[in-house]
């Protein structure tokens, strides 16, 4: 127990852990679309994730910046990152796609219960990483440093630097985005239809399995631009890597109530911030059961999560 | 492409109709048959260590090793099959009941731990299994009103959290571990027993060269705990579990109090686990907090459904695969877990209800596609 560290830190503390969570929230945000709609744990989207970190790393390499290149200018490093971005969120849209495709549309022509759908997510996740960790040797893979953390500012004793700013600002913008294009576009409208009532909106015109692919890339989107903005920050990867975001990444969903997209935010900072707290606390070690610890006493008060489950029904 | 998949699933539905056919041919035999069948089985079972059958034995590791292990995982998917078969909860942190048990025999049995009690094994046993239920209640009592999807992420958390306490708690040795975990009994095999190929009068019963012991240990505790399971099966415990798994609202409408039998489930699924956990370990003898990664909990939870979850001679099988062939195809190590997701998603899509499905899951699984049908 060491709260002396917790006060004396607790604003540094904050901001680490919002850059987490930022990092969380985009990842909890797949699970979330995913779950608001089919009502099921992609299981799978872990991986998704861990996809798109190596085509970032590919996609850097191949431009000749592999492991200990040298920064370019800052015009060049936001070309890098932004590449980078598409390239990674195109891979992971495409891979949950193919996930969807393969692994769970033959299962809901079938109508079957959610404990099958979920084996056969934990068998996806296993192929996809078994694969990439055979094609990888299982060695981590490195990248060069693109960004040199800088202190911009300080606040309230915090040092805050260009990458945390960056990471936060990056992860907020995107999430804006995703919000207004599912609560004012007409495909959005699609999603919150299907989302509220499959059977009616298909009866609608609503194109369900349209929707559900849309859905799967939307989130695979959002897990590759989170996979450039971790390796942005972490500099290594390696095939194991998407198992503890993607639970960290549930846990925030699930915390901030699944199915409901501003949870997903809420869930992923607080997560973030909560468990960069407890490391305070009681020690770098025990941040995984701070984070578990909150969820349980969370959902004991709030069974929904903090915001409550409600892709259908937000501002429907 | 999907000629070969049609041909696949009818060469499957045929099997099937041949599995279900000698089930039927099985239940129609007299009952003297039926013992004597099955005392004959039970004798091949015990005597597989000595009989050096070529093709299923194992090249790479020593043979009995690999059955002990295959009878751990099957009492680890008895225990789990309670859990998610029976009463259909998801519990995707089973391997912290594992932990519990495996680290209250050592820490109360082993000389090297933290509280130097040394309690027999015997003693250390009864003692995890009190503990591991104690802790399913713990996990159960403020978990279980949550519905599926949240019970399969906080048991997740729970298997976590174990296995973090593990790695960093003193109670624990860290990642130190523990070694001298006591094995069930110091005693030599007698004279009379030297005829069984691979056993030496006068060298210890249970020792870590030579687990002939063990295996006869596990398996007499895996047919004691599937018989009891059965009986619980059968009873109006069982019935109530069946009625929470089809349809749990309709279940408490009908009088079922279905918290309470939601909580008997994981608490006996726990004492199982938190058994066959104390088991393994007590072969190992030693005990650190390596063995306790998610990944295994949630192989383990594949195993029984793609196995059968709600039978529990389905739910062995699949333990059984699960436990042997990563040690038959030793030479494919890279691609193994590989294969095994790809089979897994085609399991899925195939067979739905598992390799050996209990009749009723079965039934429900046609009648669900029947439902979707009408939606589509």
């Amino acid at each position: 127990m060491n709260f002396e560290f917790l006060g004396d830190n607790f604003m540094s503390l904050t901001v680490t852990g919002l850059t987490q969570g930022a990092i969380y929230a985009l990842v909890a945000l797949g699970y979330t679309l995913v779950y608001g709609v089919l009502r099921l744990i992609n299981f799978a989207h872990s991986e998704v994730f861990m996809i798109g970190t190596f085509v970032t790393t590919i996609v850097w390499a191949g431009l000749g910046f592999g492991v200990g290149a040298s920064a370019p200018g800052t015009f060049g490093v936001l070309g890098l990152i932004a590449l980078a971005v598409v390239a990674a969120g195109a891979a992971s849209g495409g891979t949950a796609l193919i996930v969807e495709r393969v692994a769970y549309r033959p299962l809901r022509k079938r109508n079957a219960p959610s404990l099958i759908f979920l084996i056969s997510a934990i068998g996806a996740s296993v192929a996809l990483f078994e694969l990439v960790g055979a094609i990888t040797d299982r060695q981590p893979r490195g990248m060069p440093s693109l960004v040199q953390p800088k202190v911009q500012f300080t606040i309230f004793g915090a040092d805050v630097t260009n990458l945390q700013i960056g990471i936060i600002l990056s992860a907020l913008a995107m999430l804006a985005g995703l919000d207004i294009f599912i609560n004012r576009t007409r495909l959005g409208r699609g999603v919150r239809a299907v989302a509220q009532n499959p059977d009616v909106a298909a009866l609608m015109g609503v194109n369900k399995d349209r929707v559900i692919m849309l859905i799967f890339v939307l989130g695979g989107m959002m897990a590759g631009a989170a996979s450039v903005l971790y390796d942005v920050k972490v500099g290594i990867t390696t095939y194991s890597v998407g198992f503890l975001i993607g639970i960290k990444a549930f846990t925030a969903a699930v915390l901030g109530g699944i199915g409901n997209l501003r949870g997903a935010l809420l869930g992923g900072l607080l997560l973030g911030v909560v468990e960069n707290y407890g490391a305070g606390v009681f020690g770098n070690e025990w941040m995984d059961v701070v984070a578990f610890v909150m969820l349980v006493v969370v959902l004991l008060f709030r069974p929904t999560g903090l915001l409550g489950e409600s892709l259908g029904r937000a501002r429907a | 492409m999907m000629a070969v998949l049609d041909s696949a699933r009818k060469a499957d539905e045929g099997r099937v109709r041949a599995v279900t056919g000698l089930r039927d041919r099985w239940a129609n035999l007299p009952y003297g048959w039926r013992i004597s069948v099955l005392f004959a089985f039970i004798i091949f079972l015990y005597a597989l260590p000595g009989l050096e059958i070529p093709l299923i034995s194992t090249p790479d590791t020593d043979f009995t090793s690999v059955l002990f292990l295959c009878a751990v995982y099957v009492l680890v998917a008895v225990g789990l099959n309670v859990v998610i078969g029976l009463a259909g909860l998801l519990d995707l942190g089973y391997i912290g009941f594992y932990a519990v048990g495996a680290y209250t025999v050592a820490i109360l049995g082993s000389p090297n731990s933290p509280v130097v009690i040394q309690f027999p094994w015997v003693v250390c046993v009864p003692i995890a299994i009190a503990v591991t239920m104690v802790s399913g209640v713990i996990l159960g009592w403020p978990t279980l009103r949550l519905r599926g999807d949240y019970l399969a992420i906080v048991t997740l958390g729970f298997g976590e959290i174990i296995r973090v306490f593990a790695l960093n708690s003193d109670i624990t040795n860290g990642n130190r571990g523990i070694t001298g975990v006591p094995v069930p009994s110091e005693g030599t095999w007698p004279e009379w027993m030297d005829w069984f190929p691979g056993i030496t009068a006068g060298r210890p019963i249970f020792s870590v060269s030579n687990v002939i012991g063990f295996y006869w240990l596990a398996l007499t505790l895996v047919f004691i705990c599937m018989l009891g399971v059965r009986r619980l099966e059968r009873s109006r415990v069982g019935r109530s579990w069946l009625a929470i798994r089809e349809d749990e609202d309709a279940a408490e409408v009908m009088g079922v109090p279905t918290f309470k039998y939601k909580l008997w489930a994981f608490a006996i699924g726990a004492a199982l686990g938190g058994l066959s956990g104390a088991l393994f370990f007590s072969k190992q003898t030693f005990i650190n907090a390596q063995g306790f990664d998610l990944f295994t909990s949630i192989l383990w939870v594949a195993a029984v459904v793609i196995g059968g979850a709600g039978n529990q001679l389905g739910v062995a099988l699949g333990a059984i695969l699960l436990a042997y062939l990563p040690e038959r195809f030793r030479e494919f190590a890279d691609y193994r877990l590989l294969i095994f997701g790809v089979a897994l998603i085609v399991m899925t899509i195939f067979r739905p209800q598992g390799l050996l499905p209990s009749r009723r899951r079965k039934v429900e699984l046609e009648d669900r596609a029947k439902e979707g049908a009408v939606g589509e």
